[in-house]
């Protein structure tokens, strides 16, 4: 194989790796500390992307609609932690997968009613669009380098939060015995708002970010909620440092699968999935 | 959940029975031109009863929240087109069993690495696992990709040349479904009362314990896993045979997540809430359908509805129904108020306080 092809390919995947990490690494946190499974997360990268794209149009700037989309998708998530999760906590896994079930089936709808069922694009900011010589002959698209540093900044804005702040302690401490936190008098309840609506705020996000770099469509939630899943597993619940290396795992698979074996490209994460399960059934770092 | 049910339970199942086996009768009475439509429908809820009830033994009786279960459905659908002569119809004599075997052998397979996790895990893997096959599917040319495969002739059921039911009759086909769904309700009824049912029952409660105790937890588990795997698989068979296809649709999690819905709505772990929860499912889904073009947006709401009000879904309400109490008459009930509303009131003070306060 060529080798700038290699690069380029090694850069989508790492690229789209720190992607997935944004939406992987809210999917753990809300289960490891709040121990709820939503699978409406996906939906909420879906109306990430839509309100980037419904945003875009109506300002004319996608910055400006990064800045307005990202409170909006936070107040929802916490309309819905308010009003639907609150009974869910004590409650088995299985209420949780139906309720989030239920809302999937929910913002699914209500993104072809307000939206449309036609797929969607969202152009490539005039400032970032273009590409950027690497090296010599190796050209690079100037939006995915962007999306991969805003990534990367993410990635280590939330190490920084979980390693030196209080919350960090208090969401570590969270993660390990929920009940001893609530004991010490910390107020779980409004933590777990917090985590919630920061966890799918960050899905949206990631939803607004890849909104120009992919075609948006109704129900494209679904197929990343569930690469998300494998993440987790194999990265192990509840572990962010397990999203984060799950993700670039996935996000090189994902690239190179395609182009090494494309016979098994669309299960080849679900084969890594399985030898994980094999090895270590509790993920690579739980 | 081993318990006997009230008279009530099998009045109530019996009477349902004889009001679908006399559907000929007042169907067309009732529906006029749509009957034979509504009779599809009915076949199709019988066909999705038997899935559900499949589900129950893993949700309901073992405890395992599977969301990959439309996994062997879809599998048995497949298998049958594929399995099919293009020309000519098969024989069910030997396309039920190869079904059965298949799903048996996926099963065994997705079980043994899914059983590995529990909880959450477990949830996730059986919806990755189910996924697998979707994009496998999907994506791959000998099953006809995102179209599917048609199913041109329904298998016969004859000996020799004589036909004991003619499946191509949406009546005879009717009548076999429901056959095939009370034999099914009738063989987990017997599974759940015996010796392994029992332990299943006993890995719900405390897994650890049955484990103390010297039971092979895994083992059992599995096995319920294939049973009910095989159970899915032969009513994958039916939906293919009615649809007259095999597509993706009938593997993806939504269905995984619809057929989870209607053990839930129907009442997990007691066989026939299942049932009657996939026949309550489906009439609320034509309904919607018929109501507005965004179905799903009530369908989403009502699931969220029912996971908050009625957890025990329809056969909690049979079981247990909700009592209307009538205020008692007399000044010392009226006047006196009932401790557990007191205590309420006073916890709802004390919250009032400290609200204002912060």
């Amino acid at each position: 194989m060529d080798p700038v092809f290699i690069a380029i390919q090694l850069l989508n995947g790492l690229q789209y790796g720190l992607l997935l990490f944004l939406i992987a690494s809210g999917l753990t946190l809300i289960f490891g500390i709040m121990g709820i499974i939503n699978l409406a997360h996906g939906a909420m990268y879906m109306i990430g992307a839509y309100l980037a794209y419904d945003l875009t149009l109506r300002t004319g700037s996608f910055w400006l609609a990064l800045l307005l989309a990202v409170p909006i998708a936070v107040v929802l998530g916490l309309v819905i932690e308010r009003l639907f999760l609150g009974t869910l906590y004590r409650r088995d896994h299985l209420y949780q997968v139906l309720l989030t079930f239920g809302l999937i089936l929910v913002l699914n709808e209500a993104q072809r009613i307000i939206w449309g069922s036609d797929v969607q694009s969202v152009p490539v900011p005039a400032s970032l669009s273009g590409n950027i010589a690497l090296t010599g002959n190796l050209q690079y698209p100037v939006y995915r380098l962007f999306v991969a540093a805003i990534c990367l900044l993410v990635a280590g804005g939330i190490y920084w939060i979980i390693r030196h702040t209080r919350l960090g302690i208090v969401i570590r401490a969270g993660a390990v015995n929920r009940d001893m936190v609530e004991g010490l008098g910390i107020d779980v309840r409004t933590l777990f708002t917090l985590i919630f609506s920061v966890g799918v705020g960050l899905a949206a996000f990631a939803g607004m970010l890849s909104a120009p770099m992919t075609s948006l469509y109704p129900g494209m939630g679904d197929n990343i909620l569930i690469t998300c899943f494998v993440i987790v597993v194999i990265g192990g619940i509840g572990s962010i440092k397990g999203a984060f290396l799950g993700s670039l795992l996935i996000g090189q698979a994902a690239t190179f699968g395609p182009v090494l074996l494309p016979a098994l490209a669309s299960v080849i994460i679900y084969l890594i999935m399985a030898a994980v399960l094999i090895i270590k059934p509790r993920g690579l770092f739980a | 959940m081993l318990h006997r049910y009230p008279k009530r339970v099998p009045i109530i199942m019996l009477a349902l029975t004889v009001l679908l086996v006399f559907y000929p009768l007042w169907g067309p009475v009732l529906i006029g031109d749509g009957s034979d439509f509504f009779l599809e429908k009915l076949t199709l809820m019988l066909i999705l009863g038997l899935f559900a009830m499949s589900l129950d033994l893993l949700v309901g009786v073992v405890g395992l929240v599977s969301l990959g279960h439309a996994l062997f459905f879809g599998l048995a659908g497949y298998t049958l087109a594929l399995a099919s002569p293009s020309y000519s119809a098969a024989s069910l004599w030997w396309m039920m069993p190869l079904v059965m075997l298949v799903s048996a052998l996926a099963a065994l397979v997705i079980g043994a690495l899914v059983l590995r996790t529990r909880g959450i895990f477990f949830i996730m893997t059986t919806l990755a696992f189910g996924q697998m096959l979707y994009y496998l599917v999907s994506d791959a040319s000998f099953t006809g990709g995102s179209d599917g495969v048609f199913i041109m002739f329904k298998p016969t059921l004859a000996i020799g040349e004589l036909t004991l039911i003619d499946l191509e009759s949406p009546l005879q086909f009717f009548y076999f479904v429901m056959g095939m769904t009370l034999l099914t309700y009738l063989f987990l009824h017997w599974l759940i009362r015996s010796y392994f049912g029992q332990v299943l029952d006993g890995i719900h409660d405390n897994e650890h314990r049955m484990q103390a105790l010297g039971y092979a937890t895994y083992g059992y588990k599995l096995a319920a896993f294939v049973i009910s795997g095989v159970l899915a698989g032969v009513a994958g068979m039916l939906a293919a045979m009615q649809y007259g296809f095999a597509n993706p649709a009938q593997l993806g999690w939504h269905l995984s997540g619809e057929v989870l819905m209607m053990v839930i709505l129907g009442g997990m772990g007691t066989l026939f809430g299942p049932l009657l929860g996939a026949f309550a499912y489906e009439l609320l889904h034509y309904a919607f359908e018929h109501l507005t073009l965004y179905w799903q947006l009530l369908m989403g709401l009502t699931i969220i509805l029912i996971v908050l009000v009625l957890p025990k879904g329809l056969a909690g309400l049979i079981l247990d129904p909700p009592r209307l109490r009538l205020p008692r008459v007399g000044v010392g009930g009226l006047l006196r108020p009932r401790p557990a509303a007191s205590t309420k009131a006073r916890l709802g003070l004390a919250g009032h306080h400290k609200h204002e306060e912060g």
